[in-house]
């Protein structure tokens, strides 16, 4: 017990007892629909693609920065992917197109914000543009279908029942956390979010450590578009840009991340997204209308950004 | 240049007992200062004696522990900087606080433009009084009021600032060494000014380093010392090298110097370095030696430092640690060569607040201990022992988090970060300011311990009597320039500070 709260960690409590808030509250009020092994597996599926750029979106925010452009790497790197696959009929050329496409598009990120000094914000809002339009240019529009079985057993695939969706998050999951904690990498993306100039002169190279990190992201965020193919059956260049960035950031945030950076944690964000699964879950299964369950999200978010703030605020 | 006294009528600006303290230091002990209507009163005092504290008390932005301040005999209380100046007070820092995208005009009006038709700004009459004011104090020929503030030069836009204050009815000008940034040209139009406010009854506190400007604009002269009040004089019957004497005399506290053995090889060798902000600088550091940096605030001592550590870029110059030529582009290289820098600014510049004393100790070694780059942290936690052990850093655990140590712990605590990389050249930048007595007696014996155990150390303090105390040889900085390289055995306080003031103007 006591080890599983040290690896949860005594930051992201809070987090786990409005997880399991949620869970009382939906599971009382439907608690026939609720608590199945059917419906879990359904909350687990539906956050697996937001959860992985969520966690990209993680290390990004912990380095000082942000990416707002995840969501059209995801779409540019699905379309590529699903190209790629059309003249050559191989699953492992379509993982491999979609993180290399991804991994690009991370880096150029980086360089823009790193050799360009360019504002985070800034860079990415155009990068969300220009990749997005890239994805509707070389698809012409319109969604490219997946015709590669294998490829598409990723997206709809079952191994001793578990979704592999779900199986290609945890194992992301495991990874990420292990980076951020384990190694000398995970520890200077803290220092030089937390205090750039410190990190500096304590021997950090920053732009390196800025580049890598925005590369990271794209990478992961090509993982994931390889899910979202694969679960579509196709590459679709809206598929990324239906609002994945705005809901990865506020999960990260829900999660403990700071805007400033230098704080938060991938378990964090991982609770935030488990959160925003289940109140989305809970609410379909109690049918209340969508536009509502937007206000909710929104009013999570509000709240759980100020009762940090309101905690951090605390000591001088 | 005397004036009429102002004879039983009470002063322009009184300080009675004023003490203030920030955490363990006191800035003011106990001042108490006049400044008389139509005086020019000159505040003198080494770095850190407590002049910029007091300009601070009576602008409002710091607040008296106790005390009390009056103006022409009333006793006033200044929640807020506002406060202050509709009390008739203005300080004008060194750095002039325009707004640098709108016109002289706007700037000297700012607050209360000239209005018509209810919210619209009349410019015409805000332009027409913008140039009368300007005129009245001759400078209509030369500041247009219709001049963007940030296209005057700093001369001009320190006048723009005084003459701003002179709209609310003035009463007490402070200039906070109004002439570092002016040329002798320029500096003259200022005392020009500030003999003309003089004239029209205007008390004036004037900060300032240069004995020349203060023995020929001032009519009395104060000196603190260590936030005391050391005397008020005549500035007729002061000279300078009775001004230095009472500027020094204080004593080292605290870890005495021991005899030391100097002898060491040879490790840094510094040959013309020059950046933007220091020339042509030369010097050698020894193992085992301990050289003090001396200069004013602005001579170059940080930027000298974080010049040699890589973190600002060099014009020229040559360096070499150990004889070998290094180029230290970046604080990586230098770190890597073996010369580390421990920062003026602690928070700023060295302390992760967010993380562990575990994490902000272990930062400059991750490399070191993360074979595959995957940190081994029980050796992580054997060499932060080991070391803040030895720096005899104070914490309850080390997986405490860093914003609960004292500043002196914070402080011990970056030397073993610093010491654990294993150092040839150590920069140490001020590394006792802002930390209690205990603690800075711990540094004096840590930085003793250091050079006995090899390690060549280049100490920059603000305080005379630490460099004195502690330093084997002193280069003595001026304007970015060294000045002298003295003995510390027969040096003084008078003759470093000799050294270090300007000679000029």
């Amino acid at each position: 017990m006591r080890r599983l709260l040290n690896a949860i960690g005594p930051q992201n409590l809070s987090l786990l007892v409005a997880l399991l808030v949620l869970v009382a509250i939906f599971g009382s009020l439907r608690p026939d629909a609720f608590f199945s092994p059917r419906n879990f597996t359904a909350i687990l599926n539906a956050i697996t693609i937001l959860g992985i750029v969520a966690m990209a979106q993680t290390v990004v925010i912990i380095s000082g920065g942000i990416d707002v452009s995840v969501g059209s790497i995801v779409g540019m790197a699905s379309v590529v992917a699903a190209l790629a696959m059309s003249s050559v009929d191989s699953a492992a050329v379509g993982i491999l197109a979609a993180v290399a496409v991804g991994g690009i598009g991370g880096a150029v990120n980086g360089l823009l914000v790193t050799k360009g000094r360019v504002n985070p914000i800034i860079t990415t809002l155009a990068t969300l543009a220009i990749f997005q339009g890239v994805a509707y240019i070389v698809s012409n529009g319109k969604a490219i279908g997946v015709l590669n079985t294998d490829f598409n057993w990723i997206g709809a695939g079952r191994i001793a029942g578990v979704p592999m969706t779900v199986i290609v998050f945890s194992v992301i999951a495991v990874l990420m956390v292990y980076f951020m904690r384990a190694t000398d990498m995970g520890r200077n993306i803290y220092a030089i979010g937390g205090n750039p100039n410190a990190a500096r002169l304590a021997g950090i190279r920053l732009e390196r450590y800025r580049v890598g990190v925005y590369t990271l992201t794209g990478l992961i965020c090509g993982v994931a578009a390889v899910l979202l193919t694969a679960r579509s059956t196709s590459g679709q260049p809206s598929s990324g840009s239906a609002g994945l960035e705005l809901e990865a950031i506020t999960a990260a945030f829900l999660g403990g991340c700071a805007m400033a950076g230098g704080r938060g944690t991938i378990v964090g964000t991982i609770l935030g997204v488990l959160i925003i699964g289940t109140l989305n879950n809970g609410m379909l299964l109690m049918m209340v209308p969508n536009f509502y369950q937007l206000l909710a999200k929104g009013v999570l978010l509000l709240g759980a950004v100020m009762i940090m703030e309101f905690r951090t605020r605390r000591p001088a | 240049m005397l004036h009429p006294q102002t004879g039983s009528k009470p002063p322009r600006l009184g300080f009675t007992g004023i003490c203030k303290s920030f955490g363990v230091v006191k800035a003011l002990r106990d001042v108490s200062l006049d400044v008389r209507a139509g005086e020019v009163l000159a505040l003198m005092g080494e770095n850190g004696a407590g002049k910029s504290t007091l300009l601070k008390i009576m602008a409002g932005a710091y607040h008296a522990d106790q005390g009390a301040i009056t103006i022409d005999g009333v006793p006033q209380h200044f929640p807020t900087p506002l406060h202050a100046r509709k009390a008739g007070i203005r300080v004008v820092y060194q750095e002039p606080d325009i707004v640098p995208g709108t016109t002289v005009a706007e700037n000297i009006f700012i607050g209360e433009l000239p209005r018509r038709a209810g919210r619209l700004v009349d410019w015409k009459r805000l332009n027409e009084d913008a140039a009368q004011l300007l005129s009245t104090f001759r400078f209509g020929q030369e500041i247009d009021p219709e001049t963007i503030a940030s296209d005057l030069t700093p001369a001009k836009r320190q006048m723009v600032e005084i003459l701003r204050s002179l709209r609310q009815g003035l009463k007490v000008l402070a200039l906070d060494e109004p002439t570092s940034s002016l040329s002798e040209a320029e500096a003259h139009d200022l005392f020009d000014l500030v003999r003309r406010l003089r004239a029209d009854g205007v008390g004036i506190l004037y900060v300032s380093h240069r004995m020349n400007e203060i023995l020929g604009l001032s009519d009395r002269v104060a000196v603190l010392r260590d936030g005391s009040l050391v005397g008020v004089r005549e500035a007729a019957e002061l000279d300078q090298p009775q001004l230095i004497s009472m500027m020094v005399g204080r004593a080292l506290d605290s870890g005495m110097r021991k005899q030391r053995q100097a002898n060491g090889a040879t490790v840094l060798e510094v040959e013309g370095l020059t950046s933007e902000d220091v020339t042509d600088i030369s010097f050698t550091l020894r193992a085992g030696e301990v050289v003090g940096l001396a200069g004013l605030i602005g001579a170059g001592r940080t930027e000298l430092s974080k010049a040699l550590f890589g973190a600002l870029p060099r014009r020229s110059g040559r360096v070499r640690i150990a004889g070998q030529d290094v180029a230290l582009r970046s604080p990586r290289e230098a770190v890597d060569a073996g010369l580390v820098y421990v920062p003026e600014e602690r928070k700023a510049d060295g302390l992760f607040l967010e993380r562990s004393v575990m994490e902000n100790a272990s930062i400059a070694i991750l490399r070191r201990i993360s074979p595959l780059r995957i940190i081994r942290k029980k050796e992580e936690r054997r060499v932060v022992t080991e070391y803040t052990r030895r720096m005899r850093v104070k914490t309850p655990s080390l997986d405490q988090w860093i914003g609960k140590l004292s500043g002196g712990n914070q402080q011990k605590l970056i030397l073993a970060r610093w010491l654990a990389t294993h150092p040839r050249v150590l920069i140490l930048d001020e590394p006792t300011r802002g930390i209690d007595v205990g603690a800075k007696a711990d540094v004096y014996a840590l930085i003793d311990e250091l050079a006995a155990a090899g390690a060549a150390i280049l100490l920059v303090s603000s305080e005379l009597p630490e460099i004195l105390g502690l330093s084997d040889r002193i280069i003595c900085l001026q304007a970015g320039r060294i000045t002298a390289t003295l003995d510390a055995q027969g040096a003084s306080e008078e003759a470093v500070l000799r050294e270090i003031m300007p000679r000029h103007l």
